[in-house]
This record gives structure tokens, C-alpha cells and sequence, in this order.
């Protein structure tokens, strides 16, 4: 019978299926971070019970960890006792931890792929929602709550319902300026925040195959923000050629191996989706968001909606709560509206790609006076290599302040905090009221928009941003 | 798990759709190690000014004696966005025992069941109707049964939980408990996977 993708991968990872219940399934990989993994472990350990196969575990810390002098012991005290509660079950319970000092260390959904740990076909849970960023490599990935942390530490499996599986097509070629980042947040738009809820969604079509895996993964990251289990793409020879050589790949002698297990990773032609949508890449335009949700973006050139033409009254009261936290008016554009913060990182944006776009815009020029710019790399890979290509010094030029690796302003878990009533443009994934620090104002964009109000001040089409004269 | 079986309360209406699980519990709340204590930060920057619990700010629902009871009724997509459990720990520590609402967001949903607290999914008629209740209204909700009843009126929905996780909620077992239980099935399932 002809498969989905996802159907390939979940068949062959279930233990069990219970009658009117959840099926097992297996977990090939289990990523920890220091805040969603203590109670787990304090839970097995209660019921006397030992990781169950701790070599399928990688720890990092990253959502708590400070962005500057991380050779220094953390100031804040809970942020170092929960980063110290990581080092000590790692250690007790024979867990590889990948913590701050170490060379590997950085974003959870940023080091498993760049060390070639995630791979085509696995199962890969994390507690954390951005776990579907893993899925750009033809993985079932998706994010758990710490209860189902502790059912992984104790039998390497877990209890799930069977998502229905959904298919955005995206054909065709994308504008200049435009990135996958602008391509996630066209979809959301479209389809609203809880649009994908109870699916699992596959991204196909030729304007994805012809993304990078950089850009793959922001588009899988951001698919829990329309309320997807996870997102996916088919590995093909852009995914292979990524992996290869990696850390953590297979090396030469199962490689070919390998290859062919992962070739037959796609959905097969007749294979039946629950739903499929459409889309033409032409339509989709560099976007930013101006509500609290993900779901509330525009193209940029566009305009905030005029409130009272919104028909259903939920959507409509939705709306003018969120502009009202946001300062915003509806019908406006926000070309030309100030901001105060550019932040160029998180799980969705921070990768060596996105960094080599941001020099790429940036480089001989200066940022607005006006604005504070942080940038911070996702893994110490990706802080070491922009140093290689002499990315930082572009950045520090440009009197952007670069940071060290974590999860940082995303969610304002360490110091990295954007302040009351202040607007902040994000390469990050939330713009959910108080995400960036309480009462803070999120615009979400791609780099390239973020950059270019970086160097402007005020939210601009990075498509007329006037070029260098030589 | 403590076993759910009933619930017969009075509710707290937050008639909001998507509350997203920043609100229900913001990251700089997330430190602990155990998931004790989150209550007092349910809801934080909704409930008090400034983030100052000295300062409750009037017109938040948990702020209004007039209302009370172990059920949270709320708009759809109830508990989008992060992961963080300690969502389910908050509303679970502040007294709710069952969240009802049109639609919810799956993470959060494995989330609540995984701690006892109970998700309701009822139709938007049905939730309307609630929200149109006065505040000395009660609400009888059968896990058993898997009914929802407004006692005033009669009115009655059936809602959906599977027959495991029934059970499960009915005798306070909880999936752990079942997963070690099928250690020997798990390990010859890996022997074939190679």
C-alpha cells in the first residue's frame, strides 16, 4: 500500500499499538536541555529506575545559559543550579552533556543537526516544540512535555496518538530577498496558529527541494507555531551531502548502507494525505508579523488588517487585543515605523547560513544609531566558523554586539531581555506578549529583514535598501 | 496520579482564544527543578501589574472573588506555543482540575492528561453557552461517562478521551507505569530494529 513519508518512519518505530489508545513508539534519538529535563529525572529516579539507554540521550544547556563570559560561574542563582542539576544527572546517569565550555555546545536544534546526530528516518523527541526542526532531514521529530521526557529516560519509548499527516506544496521560484524564513511565515498567516493542529505536516514541491538544509530547517522549526506535531521534508542529495562527514554520520564503511535506506525516505506517489494545500512561491513576499502570534504576519509591503472589516468576532477582539499590546493601528504599514532591537539568533535563525546573509547585507556598513543589535550564533561551531570566514568582524564594523551560544532574547530566560513597550525585529519564532521580556513588542522576520532595520532604524523591504555606492 | 473521576464545580471563565503557554506560565518562571509551587505564578503578567503580586490587577478573572471552582473555561486553542509542562503544573497547583474549551493544542493537551488535569473539548455552541453562565453556575463533568453537563440548564455534551487514557485517568495510572511494564516487549523490539 502506497506510504507518506511519515507513515514509513512511524510504522516501522511502533512497538505497539493499543486498542482505543496511543501506540508505542520507539524513540531512536532523545535530546535534553537543562529546563524541561530535571523533573524528569527526579521521576525515575523516584520509582528507582536508571536511564534506559542513555547513549541514545545528547544533554546541552542552552535556555538558560548567559550569552556573555560563559567561562564565568552564571550569576543568576536558579539559572546555575538548574545548569549544575544537568552536569550532575548527565554524570549519574552516563549521559553524553554537551554544557557550556565545551566545543559542541549550543542550541539543542542547532548542534544535533550540525554534528550529523540527526539523520533520515529516525524518531527524535526533545522537550522542547522547536523538536521539529529535526524533521528537515526526512525525521519524525517533535516536541514532549517533561512527563514524556521521563517515559523516554525510563523505556526509550513513549505514548502516542497517531497524527493525521498534511502536505504543503510549494511551487515554483521565490522572489529576490525572499528566505524560508518568509516562506514559514506566509504559511502561518494563511493558515492561521492552530491551523495544523492534529497533523503532522510534510513540505514539498520544488521551492523546497531547492532550499539548503539551513533553510529547511527554519521552515520544519516554525511548524509548531501553526499547531503542527511536526514538520518534514524527503531527504534527497542536498540532505546526504550536508550529513556527510559530520561528527556523528555514519563513516565510510555504512555510508553506502545507509544511503539506500535513506533513499526509499519519501511519500509514495499514490500515498494519501488528510489535507493538501497548494502554493505558488510567487506570491509570497519578505513578511513580519504584527500581532502576538505567529499567525498575524503581512507581507511586508502590505497592511496591518482593518479590524472592522473582520468578520468572526473571536478573530476580531484576537486582533485588537494584540494590537493594543503591540501599539499598533490597524490598516497601517509598518515601513518606516522605528525600532529599538534587532535580534539575529534562536533555533530558527542562527545558523552559519543566516549569519553569512546578515555579513552579506551589512558588510561596509554601519547600524542605525538607534538600535541595539544582537546577534547570537546558535552552537560554538557556528560562533568558530563565522570567526573563520571573518563574519565577525563584518558584524562588529557594524557595531552589531555578538554574543555567545544559547537560546538567549528568544525567550528571555538569562539576562537577554528586550524592555517594556520597546520594539524588537527577531529572526526568532514566538511574538507571544512578554516571549522577549514582559510587556516587549516582537516584529518576527527573516535575517534579511531584520538586517536591513538593523542598518535603517525602522522597518524596511530589504528590496529598497539602497545599494553600497562603490 | 491522583485518580479523576468527577468534577462538580463552579468555573472561572477566560473567554481569550489562543492562551498560549507563555501566558499560562512566562519563561522566567521555569527554573525550578521540581514541579512544585508553579500556582502562585499561574497567569503572571495577566494577573498582576508590573509583575508585582502586591498588585493584582482588577479586572483578571483569577482576581475576582465572584469567581472560583477546579475548571478553567477558556477560548480555542488553549495552551499553544512551548512545550513547557510546567503549564499543566501551574493551572494543576493553582486548583484546576479540568481546562474546557473549543479546541486545544496538542503538546499541552499530553501535557494536562499526563497530570491529571482533564481537557475538555466541547463544541463552540456548547462553549458559548458557558461563557453566557452567570458566576454562581455550576458545571458536572463524568469522566466515566465522558459527559459535560451545565447543571442549571441540563444541557450536556459528550466529549472525547480515549479508552486507555480513561482508564488511565479513572485509576490515577499513568503511562510510565505502562511502558516499564512492557520493558520485554520494548527490548525484543529493538533486537529487530538492529
Amino acid at each position: 500500500m502506497a506510504k507518506t513519508l511519515f507513515d514509513k518512519i512511524w510504522d516501522k518505530h511502533t512497538v505497539q499499538k493499543i486498542e482505543d489508545g496511543p501506540s508505542v513508539v520507539y524513540i531512536d534519538k532523545h535530546f535534553i536541555h537543562e529546563v524541561t529535563s530535571p523533573q524528569a529525572f527526579n521521576g525515575i529516579e523516584k520509582r528507582g529506575l536508571k536511564v534506559f539507554r542513555p547513549n541514545k540521550v545528547v544533554a546541552t544547556a542552552d535556555h538558560n545559559v548567559p550569552t556573555i563570559n560563559q567561562h564565568l560561574p552564571i550569576k543568576d542563582e536558579l539559572s546555575r543550579l538548574q545548569v549544575e542539576q544537568l552536569i550532575a544527572n548527565c554524570k549519574k546517569h552516563n549521559v553524553e552533556l554537551y554544557g557550556l565550555g565545551h566545543a559542541f555546545q549550543g542550541i539543542v536544534h542547532v548542534i544535533g543537526p550540525e554534528l550529523g546526530i540527526t539523520q533520515p528516518g529516525m524518531t527524535i523527541v526533545c522537550g522542547d516544540s522547536h523538536t521539529s526542526t529535526h524533521g528537515a532531514f526526512g525525521a519524525v521529530a517533535f516536541g514532549i512535555g517533561t512527563s514524556e521526557v521521563e517515559m523516554v529516560f525510563a523505556s526509550q519509548c513513549l505514548l502516542q496518538t497517531k497524527p493525521k499527516v498534511m502536505r504543503i506544496n510549494i511551487e515554483g521560484e521565490l522572489h529576490n530577498g525572499v528566505l524560508s524564513k518568509d516562506i514559514i511565515l506566509y504559511i502561518i498567516s494563511k493558515i492561521t496558529s492552530s491551523g495544523a493542529t492534529g497533523y503532522f505536516v510534510e513540505y514539498a514541491g520544488s521551492a523546497i527541494r531547492a532550499l539548503s538544509m539551513e533553510a529547511r530547517m527554519t521552515i520544519c522549526n516554525m511548524s509548531i507555531e501553526m499547531g503542527a506535531r511536526g514538520g518534514m521534508i524527503a531527504p534527497d542529495e542536498i540532505t546526504f551531502a550536508y550529513i556527510k562527514g559530520r561528527q556523528f554520520a555514519p563513516g565510510a564503511a555504512q555510508w553506502e548502507e545507509k544511503l539506500t535506506e535513506w533513499k526509499q525516505l519519501y511519500s509514495d506517489e499514490d500515498a494519501v494525505f488528510d489535507y493538501e494545500i497548494n502554493i505558488n512561491a510567487s506570491e509570497i513576499e519578505p513578511m513580519i508579523t504584527y500581532g502576538t502570534n505567529p499567525g498575524l504576519g503581512i507581507a511586508i509591503n502590505g497592511h496591518i488588517p482593518v479590524t472592522d472589516t473582520i468578520a468572526d468576532e473571536g478573530e476580531r477582539n484576537n486582533i485588537i487585543k494584540a494590537l493594543k499590546y503591540m501599539g499598533l493601528e490597524s490598516g497601517k504599514s509598518l515601513l518606516g515605523m522605528p525600532v529599538q532591537h534587532v535580534f539575529i539568533g534562536s533555533c530558527t535563525n542562527s545558523r552559519i547560513e543566516d549569519l553569512r546573509l546578515v555579513a552579506g547585507l551589512v558588510k561596509g556598513r554601519k547600524k542605525n544609531e538607534n538600535v541595539q543589535v544582537m546577534i547570537v550564533p546558535g552552537s560554538q561551531q557556528v560562533a568558530k566558523q563565522a570567526q573563520a570566514e571573518g563574519l565577525d568582524k563584518i558584524f562588529k564594523d557594524a557595531g552589531f554586539e555578538i554574543r555567545q551560544a544559547g537560546c538567549s532574547a528568544c525567550l528571555g530566560m538569562n539576562e537577554d531581555k528586550i524592555p517594556a513597550g520597546e520594539y524588537c525585529i527577531s529572526t526568532s519564532n514566538r511574538n507571544f506578549e512578554g516571549r522577549q521580556g514582559a510587556g516587549a513588542r516582537t516584529l518576527l522576520a527573516s535575517p534579511l529583514t531584520a538586517a536591513a532595520a538593523a542598518i535603517t532604524g525602522v522597518v524596511t523591504d530589504v528590496r529598497t535598501l539602497n545599494p553600497l555606492t562603490p | 496520579m491522583i485518580p479523576l473521576q468527577k468534577i462538580h464545580s463552579q468555573f472561572v471563565p477566560l473567554p481569550m482564544e489562543n492562551v498560549d503557554t507563555d501566558q499560562i506560565i512566562p519563561a522566567r518562571f521555569l527554573k525550578a527543578t521540581t514541579r512544585d509551587g508553579f500556582g502562585k505564578n499561574l497567569f503572571r503578567d495577566w494577573r498582576y501589574e508590573n509583575n508585582d503580586d502586591t498588585k493584582p490587577k482588577a479586572d483578571f478573572v483569577l482576581n475576582q472573588s465572584k469567581f472560583s471552582g477546579e475548571i478553567l473555561v477558556a477560548g480555542k486553542n488553549f495552551g499553544c506555543g512551548s512545550s513547557r509542562e510546567h503549564a499543566a503544573w501551574a493551572l494543576q497547583d493553582y486548583g484546576f482540575k479540568a481546562v474546557v474549551s473549543s479546541f486545544f493544542a496538542d503538546i499541552f493537551k499530553n501535557n494536562a492528561l499526563n497530570n491529571g488535569v482533564l481537557p475538555v473539548k466541547v463544541s463552540d455552541e456548547f462553549l458559548a453557552q458557558i461563557f453566557a453562565l452567570g458566576n454562581e453556575a455550576t458545571i458536572t463533568i463524568d469522566v466515566d461517562q465522558q459527559t459535560i453537563t451545565i447543571d442549571a440548564t441540563g444541557a450536556q455534551e459528550i466529549f472525547d478521551i480515549n479508552h486507555y487514557k480513561k482508564t488511565c485517568l479513572l485509576n490515577g495510572y499513568d503511562d510510565i507505569d505502562y511502558l516499564i511494564n512492557h520493558k520485554a516487549q520494548i527490548e525484543a523490539f529493538e533486537a529487530q530494529l538492529g
